[in-house]
């Protein structure tokens, strides 16, 4: 599929915003290391409250790195390092005070392959609740519910909800998987590559989810899937070697793209 | 269409060489049969102790009623007008040695299990291990005076009232006996749940202990389980230490402090005394035995039990 038919599904999603969306995530020069190996150079990006952001760039380009950085899942590297500043609604996330628990809170992450626990679908849901110390049952059970019908699940898993996570099909587990995180009432949602490991009908659940998500949440994805990108975000960043090549509305990307290589990536003729 | 042998490549040749000696060659057909005979060896061995030791405890119960064996609360085998077969008091013993094995290793065996697979860094790991292996590898004589003559000193100059031969040096060096096993099983039990898991819990803003406790031990229970069974079946079946530092009284008594004596190192006691063949003693340490072999069996049972009741799968 080229441009052309990438043209005709992409709509202005922005053009007249009716409120002023606050920044919840302001990268300032951020370089990573991975020993020697310099993943991510110079990145600057911010993004808004209630927005999909994309993120996309042939496979080594630095995006899981970038988007594990969000939410420092990155520190669990040996030999990591960075440079620079990302602040989470103003709050630098690499300082000493702001604890890794905290931002992990407030902000949640779906992985590239569903990794739903080895406990039951409802302990799925309430461990979030549990370990921030959550005890009062009929908050767990409403809250689980709540994440559970809010992630388009409920509906096939509420006859089975202690049953394990591991007899649900792997479109259902990364759905279980967004409303583990929902739980907690995250103000970002992180994906990288959610829909890479899915049927092409768990896929259109899953983007038809983030559409309605984007409501209350804002949303940073992953993808590989340049449709994908054009279909459900805002704003889309075009990474290539560990830089950002180009970083605009998804419909300028997609349509007046300004740099030849986003172009030539976004017609696929490489990457 | 046959072709010149000259022109053959030298592997061709030795590939018709192969063919010409039927292919695959006569040691094929014979290895599955030695290792069935091998396997059949060691069947027919494990059947003939289980029938030995059921054929010599039905003589003994001949001679001493199941009764009196199930209920008398004195084992004293070597009187010659009133001996009594009561096996409550060696139960006891290795109940008692068995409690304090447990109690000192699960607890220490489980920390350095989670210590090497969730948080120690790969040098220490690489470090720690092969001394745990070694470890396991001391004869248990040598534990046995490890706790007689160190152990026992010790824990008698802080109480007093211990004696010489008792239930609590055993029963812990017995415990620092199985922990290397606890730790090896428990630590693969741990390192085999997957990584995708743990960053699972770590990106809801779980704390490492958090994530430990709460999703990587319990996704390793079963395995943990078993490996904590495993190593008290052999605390159970542990014989030298108990020999050499828990003395030879029977006792039926709960106290710690006193000489004791388990199965197993009553079977020792008679098998390496001029107890003659025949006699109603000879019998009674297969009787002995086919209770330590029922005990052993039933916690395996158990342990399938509970490990399959806790399984989480991934
Ligand atoms: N754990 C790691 N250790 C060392 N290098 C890594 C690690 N993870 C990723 N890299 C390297 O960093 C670069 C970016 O990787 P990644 O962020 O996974 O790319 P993408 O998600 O865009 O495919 C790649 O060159 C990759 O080889
Ligand atoms: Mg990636």
């Amino acid at each position: 599929m080229g441009i052309v038919a990438l043209k005709t599904k992409t709509k202005k999603i922005n053009e007249q915003p009716l409120v002023e969306r606050q920044t919840v995530y302001s990268t300032k020069n951020c370089n990573l290391w991975y020993g020697n190996h310099h993943a991510l150079k110079n990145i600057n990006l911010d993004m808004k409250e209630r927005e999909v952001t994309a993120i996309i760039g042939p496979s080594g380009c630095g995006k899981s790195t970038y988007i594990k950085t969000l939410n420092r899942m990155v520190d669990l590297v040996p030999n990591v390092k960075t440079a620079g500043v990302i602040e989470y609604r103003g709050r630098n996330i690499f300082s000493k005070d702001f604890h890794v628990e905290e931002l992990r809170t407030r902000v949640g992450m779906v992985f590239q392959k569903p990794n739903p626990f080895p406990k039951s679908i409802f302990e799925n849901i309430a461990f979030g609740l549990r370990i921030h110390g959550i005890k009062n049952k009929q908050l767990i059970h409403e809250t689980v519910e709540k994440s559970l019908r809010q992630a388009a699940i409920w509906d096939e898993v509420k006859d089975r909800l202690h049953e394990s996570a591991y007899g649900l099909s792997g479109g259902q587990q990364q759905r279980l998987c967004i409303a583990r995180s929902l739980a907690l009432e995250p103000d970002v949602l992180l994906m990288d590559e959610p829909t890479s490991a899915l049927d092409p009908v768990s896929t259109l659940k899953v983007e038809e989810l983030i559409q309605e998500l984007k409501e209350k949440y804002s949303i940073i994805i992953v993808t590989h899937n340049m449709q994908q990108a054009s279909r459900i975000s805002d704003k889309t960043a075009f990474f290539l070697n560990g830089e950002v090549v180009e970083y605009d509305d998804t419909y300028t990307i997609f349509n007046h793209p300004k740099d030849h290589r986003t172009e030539d990536y976004i017609t696929g003729r490489f990457g | 269409m046959k072709a010149n042998e000259e022109q053959k490549s030298p592997v061709q040749r030795l590939l018709d060489k192969k063919n010409k000696n039927g292919f695959l060659g006569k040691g094929e057909k014979a290895i599955p049969v030695i290792l069935f005979l091998m396997a059949a060896v060691s069947v027919v061995t494990t059947i003939g102790i289980v029938l030995t030791l059921i054929v010599e405890t039905f003589t003994f119960f001949k001679q001493v009623p199941l009764a009196e064996f199930l209920t008398a609360k004195v084992w004293y085998p070597f009187s010659k007008t009133d001996a009594s077969y009561g096996i409550l008091p060696l139960f006891i013993g290795t109940l008692k040695i068995t409690l304090i094995a447990a109690l000192t290793a699960v607890p220490i065996g489980l920390a350095v299990a989670i210590y090497l697979s969730e948080y120690a860094s790969e040098k220490v790991r690489k470090v720690m291990k092969p001394i745990l292996e070694v470890l396991a590898g001391v004869p248990t004589i040598v534990y046995g005076f490890f706790a007689l003559t160190f152990v026992t000193p010790i824990l008698r100059a802080v109480f007093p009232s211990l004696e010489m031969f008792n239930a609590i040096s055993p029963g812990v060096v017995v415990g620092m006996m199985i922990i290397p096993m606890i730790v090896s099983l428990s630590e693969d039990a741990l390192s085999s749940v997957p990584d995708s898991v743990r960053q699972g819990a770590l990106a809801l803003g779980a704390t490492k202990w958090e994530m430990t406790w709460r999703v990587a031990f319990p996704a390793a229970l079963s395995g943990i389980i078993a490996s904590i069974v495993l190593a008290l079946s052999r605390a159970i079946g542990e014989t030298m230490i108990v020999s050499i530092a828990g003395g030879s009284t029977p006792s039926a008594s709960l106290d710690l402090t006193t000489s004791l004596q388990t199965m197993t190192s009553y079977i020792v006691q008679v098998s390496t005394g001029d107890v003659g063949f025949g006699t109603t003693i000879y019998y009674s340490i297969y009787a002995v035995g086919f209770t330590l072999f029922l005990f052993t069996l039933a916690m395996n049972i158990l342990a399938q039990k509970i490990s399959r009741r806790f399984r989480e799968e991934y």
